[in-house]
């Protein structure tokens, strides 16, 4: 199983023939990725040869849709560009679209949230400014080094690159289903809860580790849901207890949240759903381990 | 990025919303000018990025050019709550009869923008939404329709603005959307948005927050940035392309990923405690790559702190494995030595990852007398706090 990418997932890449898509159609390759193309409708026609690998470019996705049965794209086009891709990649009502780009105006990300939910919400968006999708053994969308893990019971969803990984790898030896970058933007697409929930409904998920940091509320809301309606074993951590407190101007965000967003809020409200929190990433992937063990 | 008020103000102007003349000065002469110009009644107001001026005595009216001289002096190197006043605006004043709050923004937890709107504006705005929510209404904007004349009818209408200003506010409404959106900014409020006894509806207060992601289409927008304040190892990483903020502590940090990075700042506070409550003395993140170059440039920047006694690097070896992580040290050492500069304080590295093994190796046999490398972050941060603490 896994959630939202699997072994049947075909990939398209937007931005594949830029220097970050090339480099990372070659990793995604590597790793066992069923890649059918890219887009980029000035080089539309052409064909790009990846080690070995001819991939076709497309002059859009839903060109590429038609041809090859993509259901998944993967977008590494610059910000500038990002808003048409995404909003290119739901108006071809293409199941999965997973945003890497960094630095993408949030209006932007609004503006394409917004349109997808006028057009039904049929494309899940994950992203902006993630490091993609990773179900081990199966298929890997985006930047996540697909060598530190095998799949096994776990999965994890967190808002950071890097401290996904170093989860990934102090719990190598056990595995992991799927692993979601869902992005550190204020604007995301999927969020914890829609994770939290896949994972639910997904039968080789046992246990799942929750990554949060400190802004916004998402965490909390995530905890709510947990509360409520996640019977699998969750284990959390928070990055940014020490961190200094942020300038905020004007009332607006106060008057909005109602919350501050800080770590000791986060976690308290995340152990008032009966999560474990790790107060470091070593002592979260212990707790989890204990929690395999029990299982 | 936060705007002054004198910046929010003339950004208002721009976008035609209807704000009172006024201008801004840097020295006590500029303002006496500025007084003489503006020929009536003023007010001078203390230019910071903090709440409290008024209590810390940052706002007065001034009725005579030799007041604004007072004031102006008294106002320019004022602190407030930290911050030094390095700017007075000055506009001339007008009368309220009543006070409303306004706002757009951007609504992170329902993914839109929402308009707050409130007949009950001024400087308790953040009580009334407490005690009587009822007065304070909340509207979700869709980006695709934006703010259109009915939309903002339909505000002043739910928000139960009088009706003989409908005509003005539907007006202001759509001109604060047109900045918003115009200039990508994720806050745009003014409290308060006041009617003068004439009727006339004017923005007297300006606080907007830009996206920086959006900077690149605003080229305009750069003369907002206010290089005075910012410090200057957070300008010097700035310029480097480095996310850089200066803190107060001991330990120099450098790691990989936002995320990874505020982990280390946990891990090094809470290790502190065991050895002289040393603190990180900056946040720096050198991105998911972790290069040679960027390394260099990372480590210039921690090392030319003079607060900082020891440095940790905290490298994730994911898509750069660890073995080029490790000679990205080494190399950069190499290069900051070669640029003539001080390379003398104690360096620990983690690196872990993908050929941990042999990026461990390479740091051991380079054998270099400042680096300690230890295997698990929370031993190796442990190990940068007692170095630093050390050569406190």
């Amino acid at each position: 199983m896994a959630i939202f990418l699997n072994e049947n997932s075909k990939v398209i890449v937007q931005g594949m023939t830029g220097s970050e898509g090339m480099k990372h159609t070659r990793r995604m390759l590597k790793a066992g990725t069923e890649i059918v193309g890219g887009v980029n409708p000035r080089k539309a026609g052409t064909k790009v040869d990846v080690d070995g690998v001819s991939l076709p470019v497309f002059a859009s996705v839903q060109e590429a849709i038609a041809e090859t049965g993509a259901n998944t794209s993967v977008v590494f086009v610059p910000p500038a560009f990002s808003k048409a891709a995404v909003v290119e990649a739901i108006d071809a009502e293409i199941e999965l679209v997973i945003v890497i780009t960094e630095g993408i105006p949030v209006h932007d990300s609004v503006t394409f949230w917004n349109y997808a939910e006028s057009k039904g919400n049929k494309t899940r968006i994950v992203g902006p400014n993630c490091p993609g999708i990773a179900s081990p053994g199966k298929s890997n969308a985006g930047i996540t080094p697909a060598d530190i893990t095998g799949s096994g019971p776990i999965g994890l969803v967190s808002k950071s690159g890097t401290l996904t990984y170093q989860l990934m790898y102090e719990l190598r030896d056990i595995g992991f289903s799927t692993s979601v970058g869902i992005g550190g933007d204020p604007v995301i697409g999927t969020t914890h809860i829609d994770c939290l929930k896949a994972f639910e409904e997904d039968p080789e998920t046992k246990a799942i580790v929750m990554i949060g940091e400190i802004g916004g509320d998402a965490e909390e809301r995530a905890a709510e849901y947990i509360k409520n309606h996640v019977t699998k074993p969750v284990v959390g951590y928070i990055a940014g207890f020490t961190a200094p407190e942020g300038k905020t101007m004007g009332h607006a965000g106060a008057i909005i949240s109602g919350s501050a967003g800080t770590a000791e809020s986060k976690k308290e409200a995340l152990e008032a759903a009966g999560v474990k929190v790790g107060k470091t990433p070593s002592e979260t992937a212990r707790l989890m381990r204990e929690v395999i063990e029990n299982l | 990025m936060d705007l002054y008020e004198y910046q929010g103000r003339a950004l208002f102007a721009r976008h035609g919303v209807p704000v009172l003349d006024g201008g801004v000065a840097t020295t006590t002469q500029e303002a006496v000018a500025l007084a003489e110009r503006l020929g009536d009644r003023v007010v001078v107001k203390a230019q910071v990025k903090v709440g409290g001026r008024g209590k810390a005595g940052g706002v007065k009216l001034a009725d005579t050019v030799d007041e604004v001289n007072t004031h102006a002096t008294n106002i320019l190197g004022m602190d407030i709550k930290g911050h030094t006043v390095e700017k007075v605006m000055l506009t001339v004043t007008a009368d309220i009869d009543e006070e409303y709050y306004f706002s757009y923004l951007l609504d992170r937890a329902n993914r839109t923008f929402l308009c707050i709107a409130s007949t009950a504006g001024g400087m308790e705005i953040e009580e009334v939404a407490h005690t009587a929510p009822e007065k304070v209404v909340k509207l979700p904007i869709d980006a695709g329709t934006g703010v259109t004349a009915e939309i903002a009818d339909g505000i002043v209408t739910k928000a139960g603005f009088p009706e003989d200003l409908r005509d003005q506010l539907v007006d202001v409404f759509v001109k604060l959307w047109d900045a918003f959106v115009a200039e990508d900014a994720t806050l745009v409020e003014v409290n308060p948005l006041v009617r003068t006894p004439e009727g006339k509806v004017l923005a007297l207060d300006a606080k907007v927050t830009l996206d920086e992601n959006a900077d690149f289409r605003h080229p305009d927008n750069a003369e907002f940035e206010d290089k005075s304040s910012v410090d200057p190892l957070e300008q010097r990483a700035k310029d480097s392309g480095l996310n850089y903020v200066k803190l107060d502590g001991s330990v120099g940090i450098i790691g990989n990923g936002a995320g990874l990075v505020m982990s280390t700042l946990d891990v090094v506070s809470y290790a502190g405690e065991g050895h002289g409550g040393v603190k990180p003395a900056n946040f720096l993140d050198i991105g998911g790559g972790a290069s040679a170059a960027v390394m260099a440039n990372g480590l210039e920047v921690v090392l030319s702190d003079p607060q900082v006694k020891a440095v940790f690097v905290n490298i994730f070896g994911g898509i750069t494995a660890c073995d080029e992580v490790a000679r990205g040290i080494l190399g950069a050492l190499q290069t900051l030595a070669d640029r003539g500069e001080d390379v003398t304080k104690p360096l620990v590295a983690r690196i872990d990852g993908n050929n941990a093994e042999e990026g461990r190796k390479i740091l051991a046999d380079a054998n270099h007398p400042l680096i300690t490398v230890v295997e698990t972050m929370d031993a190796a941060a442990d190990k940068a706090a007692e170095l630093a603490n050390k050569g406190a």
